[in-house]
């Protein structure tokens, strides 16, 4: 027979570190948001600053930046050159590095192991290094710096990552599912379009998504490249010198919730397509 | 199934000498091959052994490096795999996941341009029991719905030939037994030939008609499973089908329809039928539920010794050793002549000439023993 006797009380010390170490994983994921978010949040914050010249220093609560975000010269003019630019660079980016994908992922031919390489030069290749020569060869193929050269300048270096990740996708198919529709009658073009493109899709998505965020990001290459032409990110920067005005944080912060938006969109579809 | 568009008594399914290579390694050799119309039919044998290679070449999926392959007068060598009238039950099903269980079944259909695709569709769910499950999609079923599926998709085209290709490899044993008796009636039901390939002889014995046997690229036996398990005619169908005792002997004479065979002083008798080669080296064989822990028979083995046991429950099977340390497998059933026998004990054994069979005993005596757990 047991009896049962009080348990000592542990020490409070001693209960402190066990409350430590089983939310050790917390308290280090809370810090490492904090870490991430912090720019995010300050720019946010900021967006709502009633600032005069320079958005340096807190001034004073207003909405007037977010009631009128293209209060500031240029500004918009600027973001609609980045999305044209970044839809354009991306459409061609994906068609063209879906299809080298494909060649890549798929057949074997001379020089494939080569293309392989090369395709991951311009990843590899500093920005600067790449929007100098890319400057270099416009200027002296005497093409003036403008909108196109911008695109082609993006899409070149869009491609890469278009690459890297459909081949990713390609190379996950099951070849049997292929087979398996070529069994079910469907000849090489129904085949590619009923089972390949629909299975490698999500993977286009995502190279796409991933090309135009690094299309309208781009400020080293398209600084090179742009002549008097002026993007979002040229605009934040140019204006740096003299003080970016509050409408840069409010298009900022709207782009982060666009994207906040859709990826939580995203999630909650496919949730909802996994219960059905 | 109604609306039956099924193009019936298309013909036999012949392989003549096909053969395939891939660099210096020869996966297929020399293979020539009927399978009737309408007959299920397995091709059985170990990893690697080429089964898989032949079936893909029925399937289109590859081009055999010589010889011919016909449905009836048609020649279907060289031949798109969509342009054949051959549909494949693939090992893991091979389902499309972004398709929904409908429209898994309905591809097919919808390649050939077939209008009533639901008619046809809900009639091969029902047909395998699934009808309620249309909507999903492939990944929401357990392995062995979606095995019904895969063969649900292949059936509803109506082909001349279903190929199965180790379709139940995946499933537990359980279900897997299940599937075996819902294949076959499946197969009954709609009377298309079916070719089944798969390393488990129990599964082929149970499921097909006609078995061939395959080994290192060319068929060893060919024949029903009865056949196969009773009269085998080499040492590997011998020993890959259920368990074989083989025994090293000389052929003393032939005469009055029966051998006269001895090993080790020992004399036995086979009958002559039952002799497959004029070689005077054999192998004898005898399955180890035909032999008796008794010492009556014309052939027969005193003194030896039993050296394992184990209780299997419909028997208990013995190991036993003979007097020249040749170990030999015997199965006696549970009922009640048993004789409840322990290590140690000295037994006498004897088996039926009627039960014996002679082969080539030039062969490798262990070949095809082992090789189904290899898997």
């Amino acid at each position: 027979m047991s009896t049962l006797s009080a348990a000592p009380m542990p020490s409070l010390s001693h209960r402190a570190s066990r409350w430590f170490s089983r939310n050790l994983i917390r308290i280090y994921a809370g810090l490492a948001f904090i870490y991430l978010f912090i720019p995010v949040a300050y720019t946010f914050a900021f967006s709502f600053n009633d600032a005069g010249k320079s958005n340096l220093v807190w001034q004073g609560f207003t909405l007037d930046n977010w009631k009128n975000p293209c209060g500031a010269p240029q500004v918009c003019s600027a973001v609609a050159n980045s999305i044209q630019i970044g839809l354009l660079s991306t459409f061609i980016a994906t068609v063209l590095g879906t299809m080298i994908a494909f060649a890549l992922g798929r057949h074997k031919f001379r020089g494939r192991t080569s293309t392989n390489l090369l395709i991951f030069l311009p990843m590899a290749t500093p920005e600067v290094v790449l929007g100098a020569s890319l400057l270099a060869m416009f200027l002296n193929l005497r093409v003036n710096p403008g909108f196109w050269t911008i695109v082609i300048s993006h899409v070149m270096f869009c491609i890469s990552f278009v690459v890297v990740t459909v081949k990713a996708r390609i190379a996950s198919l099951d070849p049997r599912l292929e087979q398996a529709a070529m069994d079910l009658y469907a000849n090489e073009k129904d085949t590619f379009r009923y089972v390949t493109l629909p299975l490698v899709m999500p993977g286009i998505a995502g190279a796409a998504l991933l090309a135009f965020s690094l299309s309208f990001d781009d400020f080293i290459i398209t600084n090179f490249n742009s002549g008097i032409e002026t993007t979002f990110p040229k605009f934040v920067y140019v204006s740096a010198a003299r003080g970016i005005p509050a409408q840069a944080n409010v298009i900022g912060s709207a782009m982060f919730f666009i994207a906040l938006f859709i990826v939580i969109i995203g999630q909650v579809v496919s949730r909802q397509r996994k219960k059905s | 199934m109604a609306n039956s568009k099924v193009s019936q008594d298309t013909g036999d399914l012949v392989l003549n000498r096909v053969s395939k290579f891939y660099g210096d390694f020869c996966a297929v050799d020399d293979l020539s091959l009927t399978v009737p119309d309408g007959s299920f039919f397995a091709l059985l044998g170990p990893s690697g052994c080429g089964k898989t290679t032949t079936l893909r070449m029925i399937a289109g999926l590859e081009e055999p490096s010589q010889g011919t392959i016909h449905i009836g007068d048609n020649d279907i060598t060289t031949q798109k795999p969509y342009r054949r009238n051959v549909n494949t039950v693939f090992q893991n099903y091979a389902l499309f996941p972004h398709l929904t269980i409908f429209e898994n079944i309905a591809f097919g259909l919808r390649r050939r341009g077939i209008k009533d695709v639901k008619t046809e569709v809900e009639n091969a769910l029902n047909l395998v029991e699934l009808g309620h499950l249309a909507e999903r999609k492939p990944a929401q079923l357990s392995g062995g719905q979606q095995q019904r599926i895969a063969v649900a998709r292949a059936i509803v085209n109506r082909p001349e030939v279903l190929l199965l290709d180790e379709p139940l490899g995946a499933l537990d044993l359980k279900l897997r037994r299940q599937m075996q008796i819902e294949l076959k009636r499946i197969q009954m039901e709609v009377g298309i030939t079916f070719i089944h390939v798969t390393h488990d002889q129990e599964e082929a014995m149970t499921m097909a008609d006609t078995i061939a046997v395959m080994n290192q690229g060319k068929i060893e036996q060919m024949g029903s499973a009865t056949d196969l398990y009773e009269s085998p005619k080499t040492a590997f169908v011998a020993n890959f089908l259920g368990q074989c005792n083989l025994i090293k002997a000389k052929v003393q004479s032939r005469a009055g329809g029966k051998a006269v065979v001895t090993a080790k002083g020992h004399t036995f008798e086979v009958p002559l039928s039952r002799v497959s080669t004029d070689n005077d080296s054999v192998l004898l064989g005898v399955r180890p539920e035909k032999l008796r822990l008794d010492d009556k028979g014309i052939n027969s083995i005193k003194d030896c010794v039993v050296t394992d046991r184990s209780f299997v429950g419909t028997s208990t099977q013995y190991l036993v050793r003979t007097p020249w340390d040749l170990e030999l497998v015997v199965f006696e059933q549970n009922d009640e002549g048993l004789h409840d026998l322990h290590v140690g004990d000295k037994v006498s054994l004897e088996w039926d000439a009627e039960h014996t069979f002679a082969l080539d005993g030039a062969q490798d005596i262990n070949a095809g023993a082992d090789l189904e757990e290899e898997e």
